[in-house]
């Protein structure tokens, strides 16, 4: 089961956090969309004008169904075809984690959206530590609940990484939140993020 | 197109329905056509379902393809054997809701099912046309319905829909009527012929124009060249189905025999179905016509008529809403073709969704029933229905 299916259970909390951060009536592009939970909750809560894209035909033609305008298409590919700041924000959420090159997707990202939304599961929660520590077997949690063999998350990396890597690539960071989810409940960390938050979330800019 | 005239499981239909017709640009007012020839009078096919609201913002236009006509849905009497070819999608409830909207299809200009074609009588000489008949393309087609709208009273459609060459017909309305088109679903088709398109139709066009009896395109008072036009029909047919289709239908499996006949009898399943495909075909179908449709097919090409080459620029001209659907094992209209389209739309920041549907059937897959192409219709329009501002 994926992450995003745990999620889903519950309207996500990280998705709460997302939204939050959108401002009304802006143009959205969600990478990854799934079947569509944030973009209807944009469409819903702040008008927005959103298109998704998501790899999986069953997936897009939920999305279709509901009312959303979703493209079939593998992200890295499609998000090439966009001329620049098309959009005012655009989400990578849960998916850099999956993605092969990331740097390029975000530069891809940065090009053709004004604000980009990126969050990942934090590689570096205390439980990941603590499982590696005492096991010595590659960690499963909760939020990263596969064996190492059929993980589809081939980049493992952590709230810190993350602060590094705008260094590398260059962009900046204009807003973060680490947060927590665990049984179903979520919550943002305030203190030691780097070891307490299951998540991250970095609203970041050129 | 393949005729897959299924009734409903449900059996729900929108019923009785009649075939009208609409004459137009009556001699000395002929409509000039793409070629610069003239034609007149012209005469249009076509059927409507359901109610036109009051506001006149729920028409939907679905255009046939190849060999296709305005006989979209329902029955022409009570103990009509067969309901329009697209029943299973257009009705009361269906992926097309005729409760909903009201639905318009006509039989394309050039064709043989009501609308002038070149079996229409030439009113310069008091008999057919035949090879007089001037070469019509996808724009003249679709200029031709435009003036049918025109005499329903119709400025606005909430969307147009089409397979194969009724695609290009809607691409065609959706760039030299912008303001007329609010949503678009164009569905297994493309911008322009591949090579290996024009490759097929023209091998169908050389059966036709090699029976003896085709003579020129002058044979309504005589012989008809059918069995050109049953080959055409077969060609067809393998450009319809694709590998995996063919080797699920058919195999190699032999047809009411366990070994060859050894001589050129139809030993093969495949052989015997597409035998039966054409010579079902030339009881409804007109040679000529299958040559004019499928030329006015291959001459498409939208990039290179509304963007100088650029599809790009082709589609900054409209405004609708796209729903784009392709079919995995569509080896006539590729699934890249539709990629093409949709890059070109999302690079002018249009309104685009796009699926790929995973069907074995190849190019049929669109008139086949469908569960998935069903609700990705009624999302799509329900949505374009519910945002449309006018309303």
């Amino acid at each position: 089961m994926s992450t995003q299916k745990i999620l889903s259970d519950k309207i996500r909390f990280d998705l709460q956090i997302i939204a939050s951060w959108i401002e009304p009536n802006a143009k959205v592009l969600d990478l990854g969309c799934g079947e569509g939970d944030l973009l209807v909750m944009l469409k819903n809560n702040k008008r927005v004008n959103g298109t998704g894209i998501e790899h999986n035909e069953a997936r897009v033609a939920r999305c279709i169904e509901n009312g959303l305008t979703v493209l079939q298409g593998d992200i890295n590919e499609e998000v090439q075809d966009y001329p620049e700041n098309s959009f005012d924000y655009v989400i990578l959420s849960q998916t850099l984690q999956q993605v092969y090159e990331p740097a390029d997707l975000i530069r891809s990202i940065l090009r053709i959206g004004k604000k980009c939304v990126v969050s990942f599961p934090n590689f570096s929660h205390w439980q990941v530590r603590w499982q590696l520590l005492m096991s010595g077997y590659a960690p499963v949690t909760r939020q990263l609940p596969y064996e190492w063999y059929n993980t589809p998350n081939i980049r493992v990396m952590t709230l810190k990484d993350f602060r590094k890597f705008s260094k590398t690539v260059g962009f900046r960071i204009l807003k973060e939140a680490a947060i927590s989810i665990q049984n179903r409940k979520g919550k943002t960390v305030q203190f030691l993020h780097n070891l307490r938050a299951t998540y991250g979330i970095f609203l970041i800019g050129k | 197109m393949s005729e897959y005239i299924e009734h409903d499981i449900d059996g729900i239909s929108v019923g009785i329905v009649e075939k009208k017709f609409f004459t137009f640009s009556d001699p000395p007012g002929e409509m000039t056509l793409e070629s610069g020839s003239r034609i007149g009078p012209v005469t249009i096919a076509y059927e409507t379902y359901g109610e036109l609201d009051r506001d006149r913002q729920n028409a939907v236009l679905i255009m046939h393809a190849l060999t296709g006509d305005s006989h979209v849905a329902g029955y022409y009497s009570p103990d009509d054997k067969k309901p329009g070819w697209w029943d299973i999608m257009v009705g009361p409830g269906k992926g097309i809701d005729t409760e909903k909207y009201f639905v318009i299809c006509s039989n394309i200009l050039g064709s043989c099912m009501g609308s002038t074609g070149p079996n229409t009588t030439n009113p310069l000489t008091g008999r057919a046309y035949g090879h007089d008949f001037p070469v019509v393309t996808i724009t003249d087609m679709v200029r031709a319905q435009k003036r049918l709208l025109e005499h329903l009273g119709i400025e606005k459609l909430l969307a147009v829909i089409g397979g194969s060459i009724g695609g290009m017909q809607l691409l065609e309305w959706c760039v030299r009527y912008p303001d007329m088109v609010t949503a678009a679903i164009p569905l297994a088709t493309t911008t322009k012929h591949s090579a290996l398109a024009i490759a097929f139709n023209e091998v169908a066009r050389q059966a036709i124009m090699a029976d003896p009896n085709w003579n020129n395109g002058d044979y309504y008072e005589g012989e008809r060249p059918d069995t050109g036009l049953a080959v055409a029909r077969m060609i067809g047919h393998i450009t319809y189905l694709s590998d995996e289709a063919m080797r699920r239908k058919f195999g190699r499996r032999l047809q009411g025999k366990s070994d060859f006949s050894f001589n050129f009898g139809a030993d093969f399943q495949i052989e015997s179905y597409l035998r039966y495909q054409g010579t079902k075909f030339v009881e409804r179908f007109d040679a000529n016509s299958f040559l004019y449709i499928t030329k006015a097919a291959d001459y498409y090409n939208l990039g290179r008529h509304y963007g100088g080459g650029s599809l790009v620029e082709a589609f900054s001209k409209t405004r609708a809403k796209f729903l784009v659907v392709s079919f995995t094992s569509d080896w006539l209209y590729p699934t890249y073709q539709s990629k093409k389209m949709v890059q070109a739309m999302k690079k002018n920041g249009l309104d685009v969704s796009f699926c790929e549907i995973e069907a074995q059937w190849g190019h049929d897959a669109f008139l086949l029933p469908s569960e998935r192409l069903t609700s990705l219709l009624k999302g799509f329009l329900d949505r374009v229905y519910t945002e449309d501002p006018q309303r």
